[in-house]
C-alpha cells in the first residue's frame, strides 16, 4: 500500500527516508556536542547494517564513532561507564532481539544509576534499537520490546513514526539527561517523506494527532502509525472519520492528549505489534478507562500481536495487525451496544 | 615477598619507591581501623542497629593494599558490596558508606563523584564494565575529539602525566559472570586503562573456588586477552600494594588493562545472614585463612623496627575510637524522606511520576 499522506507533503521540505533522517540527526548531534559518541556492532566502517550511521566514522573519526566487539551487555556497560566519565553515549543495539543480552545492564544499571547515586551520576544515554517487525528477518529480528522497557523505572521510551519525527525526536532524546530507549521502526527505514528541519522542541514532548477524526481514536506508535493512517483513509471512504493518535513517547505516555482525544471520539482502539498480554495496549486501555469512563461508548479495543513467539517471515503478516484486523477492531467499537 | 604464582606484568618496578616509616605506620593504622570497623559492623547487626552487613574479615590486606595504590585525585574505583576496606582507604565518608547497610539508600549516602568511589553495587560483576567505559573515557579525554582538544571531564590533573585508571573490583564468584568476560575483552580491544582487581577469597557464599573458577585462577585467563596479570598473596599488604602500583602504572602509561588477582580468604560469613557451618568446618577456616594479615604486617613492622608494641596499642585504641565515632554517626542516621523515592528516578521527572508522587503525598501525610 502507498503512504498517501506522507507523499502529499508539500515541498520545499527535504525528502528523506527515516534512515537518512536519523543519519542526518546523528551527524548534527556529533557536530554540536563533542562529548557525544556513537558505538555498537558494525556502526563504524560499515555504517551499520541499516546504514543508519553511514559516513559518520569518516566524518568524525574512530574516536567518536567506533565498532565494538559483538557483545550487547558490553556495549551497554561501556556506555554507562562513559556516561560516568562525562560523555553522552549513543550506542546502537543492532536488532531488538539483541537487546536481550543487554537487559541486565539496562535494568540493573543504566536505569538505576541516577537513582542509586542520588542524581550525582546522570545517565544521558540514548540507546538506538532498530525495532518491530515487517522485514522477513530471522528470529529475534522483529520484536517489540516497548512493554519490557516501559515497565522499568528510570527509562524513557520513544518511537518515531516518520522521518520528520525521527530526526527531531532523536536530537531531542540525545539532549536529555536521562536514559532513552529510541525504538526505530525498521520496516519504515526506507520510506521517504518531507522533513522540516526547523521544528521547535516544545512539540517534541508527548503524543501528536497524526490525523484528526470524530468517530473513534486509533492509538498507535512506530510502524503501526502509518498502517493506522491507511486504515483511516479507507474508513473515510465509508464515511467513518477515525482519529489517529501517535503516542510517540511510550514512557511517559501523554495521558492528557490520550484523554483529550478519546473524550472527543468516545471510542478507542489501541494497535501494537507486541503480544497482547501485558502489552502497552493494556496500559493505554487502563489510562483511557480511568480518564474517559463516563464518556466511553465502548470498551477499549486492542488489535495487537498474539501471545506467541514472533513468527517466521512467512507468517509475519498473520501476526502483525493488518488493515483488515484493525478495521474489524474499529467495527467492534462502533457496533458495540451496552447490554 | 611471597612467591608469585603468576606474574606477566612487564613493569617490574614503579617510581613509587619504598614506603617511608610514616607511610608504613599509616598503612597499619588503616588496616587496624578497617578491621575494627568491620568487626564492629557485624556487632551492630547483632545489636539490631543495621539489618545486614557483608563482612570482609581476612581481606583487609587485599583491600587496603589496593586502595593505597590508587591516586584518588584521578583514578576511579568501581566496587561491589564487600569493598569497605577500599572505601575507607580512599577516604570515603564511612557513615555515608554504612548507610546502605542501614537500609537508608541502596547506593550509600557518600558522594561518588567527589570520592572517586562508585555507588555501592549489589550486582555481582555489575560494575566491571563501567570501569572499562569510564577508563576508555580517560583515553578519549587524552586524545583529540572533533579536531579540537576535548574537555577533560574534571577528573584529569594537568600537572600529572598519564591516564586516570579505572579499578574494577570483583571476586572469584563474579569472575563466572559473562559481563566479566565482556569487560576484559572490551578493555583489551580498546586498550582501556583498567585494573581488574580480583579478590579471590575462596568462596562465593557457599561455593568454593574450585567449583567456581575453572583452572583455579582468574589471572590465568588474562593471557587469552593478551593482558598481563599478577597473582599476588592477598594477605600480604605490601605485596598487594606493589602489585597494584605496578598495574596502575602500566595502565596509566596507556599500555592497556591488567588483571591483579589477590589470593585471600573470606574468614567470615558471606553476610550476617549466612551460616558457613553448613558448608565448611572451623578447621577448614583455620587452614584456609592462614596467618592473619594484620599480625603478618605487625611482624614485618616489628622486624624492621618501624613500630613497637606501644604504637600498635595506640593504633588499636584509635581504631576503636574511630569505629565508635562512625557508630554514633550510623545511629544518628535517619530515614530519607519518602519523596526521595521519586526525586532521583530521573534528572528530568515525568508528568506520570509527578502524579504518583502527588498521590503518595496526599495519601501518606495523614498518617
Amino acid at each position: 500500500m502507498s503512504d498517501v499522506l506522507e507523499r502529499i507533503q508539500e515541498t520545499p521540505l527535504l525528502q528523506l527516508s527515516m534512515q537518512q533522517a536519523i543519519n542526518r540527526a546523528l551527524g548534527e548531534i556529533l557536530e554540536a556536542d563533542d562529548r557525544a559518541l556513537i558505538f555498537g556492532e558494525d556502526v563504524g566502517v560499515l555504517g551499520g547494517v541499516f546504514r543508519v550511521t553511514d559516513g559518520l566514522q569518516q566524518r568524525f573519526g574512530a574516536n567518536r564513532v567506533f565498532d565494538t566487539p559483538l557483545a550487547e551487555s558490553g556495549i551497554l556497560g561501556t556506555a554507562i561507564g562513559l556516561a560516568m566519565a562525562g560523555f553522552h553515549p549513543i550506542p546502537e543495539v543492532q536488532f531488538d532481539g539483541f537487546a536481550y543480552p543487554a537487559v541486565n545492564q539496562i535494568i540493573t544499571q543504566l536505569a538505576r544509576m541516577n537513582y542509586r547515586s542520588r542524581g550525582t551520576l546522570p545517565m544521558p544515554v540514548t540507546l538506538r534499537v532498530p525495532s518491530f517487525g515487517g522485514i522477513r528477518a530471522p528470529e529475534h529480528h522483529g520484536e517489540s520490546l516497548e512493554s519490557l522497557f516501559a515497565h522499568v523505572p528510570g527509562l524513557k521510551v520513544v518511537s518515531p513514526a516518520n522521518p520528520q519525527q525521527a530526526y527531531h525526536l532523536l536530537k531531542h532524546a540525545a539532549s536529555m539527561p536521562d536514559p532513552v530507549i529510541f525504538m526505530e521502526p525498521k520496516a519504515r527505514y526506507w520510506n521517504k517523506a518531507g522533513v522540516d528541519l526547523t521544528e521547535n522542541s516544545a512539540s517534541l514532548e508527548g503524543a501528536v494527532i497524526a490525523r484528526p477524526g470524530t468517530h473513534a481514536t486509533l492509538i498507535a506508535w512506530g510502524g503501526m502509525v502509518s498502517r493506522c493512517l491507511q486504515v483511516a483513509e479507507l474508513a473515510a471512504e465509508d464515511g467513518i472519520e477515525l482519529e489517529v493518535l501517535d503516542l510517540r513517547w511510550l514512557k511517559p505516555i501523554d495521558e492528557a492528549q490520550l484523554a483529550a482525544s478519546v473524550s472527543r471520539t468516545r471510542r478507542a482502539i489501541v494497535v501494537h505489534e507486541g503480544p497482547r498480554t501485558i502489552g502497552l495496549g493494556a496500559e493505554v486501555a487502563a489510562l483511557v478507562s480511568q480518564s474517559c469512563f463516563d464518556t466511553l461508548r465502548a470498551p477499549v479495543e486492542r488489535v495487537t500481536g498474539f501471545d506467541v513467539p514472533y513468527p517466521s517471515g512467512d507468517l509475519e503478516d498473520e501476526y502483525i495487525p493488518n488493515i483488515d484486523r484493525i478495521l474489524f477492531g474499529v467495527q467492534r467499537v462502533l457496533e458495540y451496544r451496552r447490554g | 615477598m611471597a612467591t608469585r604464582a603468576l606474574d606477566t606484568l612487564p613493569l617490574r618496578e614503579t617510581d613509587a619507591g619504598d614506603l617511608t616509616p610514616d607511610q608504613l605506620r599509616d598503612l597499619y593504622r588503616i588496616l587496624a581501623n578497617v578491621r575494627r570497623l568491620d568487626t564492629s559492623a557485624v556487632a551492630w547487626q547483632r545489636q539490631g542497629l543495621i539489618p545486614g552487613y557483608a563482612p570482609m574479615l581476612g581481606q583487609e590486606a587485599a583491600q587496603v593494599g589496593a586502595g593505597f595504590g590508587v591516586d584518588k585525585t584521578r583514578d576511579f574505583v568501581f566496587p561491589t558490596y564487600r569493598e569497605m576496606g577500599v572505601a575507607y582507604t580512599l577516604g570515603v565518608n564511612m557513615v555515608g558508606y554504612m548507610s546502605t547497610h542501614k537500609a537508608i539508600w541502596h547506593g550509600g549516602l557518600y558522594d561518588p563523584v567527589a570520592t572517586h568511589f562508585a555507588p555501592f553495587q549489589a550486582v555481582v560483576g555489575g560494575s566491571v564494565l563501567h570501569a572499562v567505559g569510564w577508563a576508555h573515557g580517560q583515553t578519549l579525554n587524552g586524545q583529540t575529539l572533533n579536531g579540537t582538544a576535548a574537555a577533560t571531564g574534571g577528573t584529569a590533573s594537568a600537572s600529572k602525566t598519564g591516564l586516570g585508571v579505572g579499578l574494577a573490583f570483583l571476586g572469584d564468584g563474579a569472575s563466572s559472570q559473562g559481563d566479566v568476560h565482556e569487560a576484559m575483552n572490551f578493555a583489551a580491544i580498546l586498550k582501556a586503562p583498567v585494573v581488574f582487581f580480583v579478590q579471590n577469597n575462596g568462596w562465593a557464599i557457599s561455593v568454593p573456588t574450585e567449583q567456581q573458577v575453572a583452572g583455579g585462577s582468574v589471572a590465568a585467563r588474562a593471557a587469552g586477552y593478551s593482558m598481563p596479570a599478577v597473582q599476588v598473596d592477598g594477605n600480604d599488604v605490601l605485596a598487594v600494594l606493589d602489585a597494584t602500583q605496578r598495574a596502575v602504572a602500566h595502565a596509566r602509561a596507556g599500555l592497556g588493562p591488567v588483571v591483579v588477582e589477590a589470593m585471600t580468604y573470606r574468614r567470615g560469613p558471606h553476610s550476617t545472614s549466612d551460616d558457613p557451618g553448613r558448608y565448611r568446618t572451623l578447621e577448614d577456616e583455620k587452614i584456609g585463612g592462614g596467618e592473619d594479615p594484620l599480625s603478618r604486617f605487625r611482624t614485618i613492622l616489628l622486624a624492621e623496627k618501624v613500630a613497637d608494641a606501644a604504637f600498635f596499642a595506640e593504633a588499636d585504641a584509635q581504631a576503636q575510637t574511630r569505629a565508635d565515632e562512625i557508630r554514633d554517626g550510623v545511629v544518628a542516621l535517619t530515614s530519607r524522606p519518602g519523596s526521595e523515592m521519586f526525586d532521583f528516578v530521573f534528572q528530568e521527572s515525568t508528568p506520570t511520576l509527578g502524579a504518583q508522587a502527588r498521590q503518595w503525598r496526599e495519601e501518606s501525610e495523614h498518617v
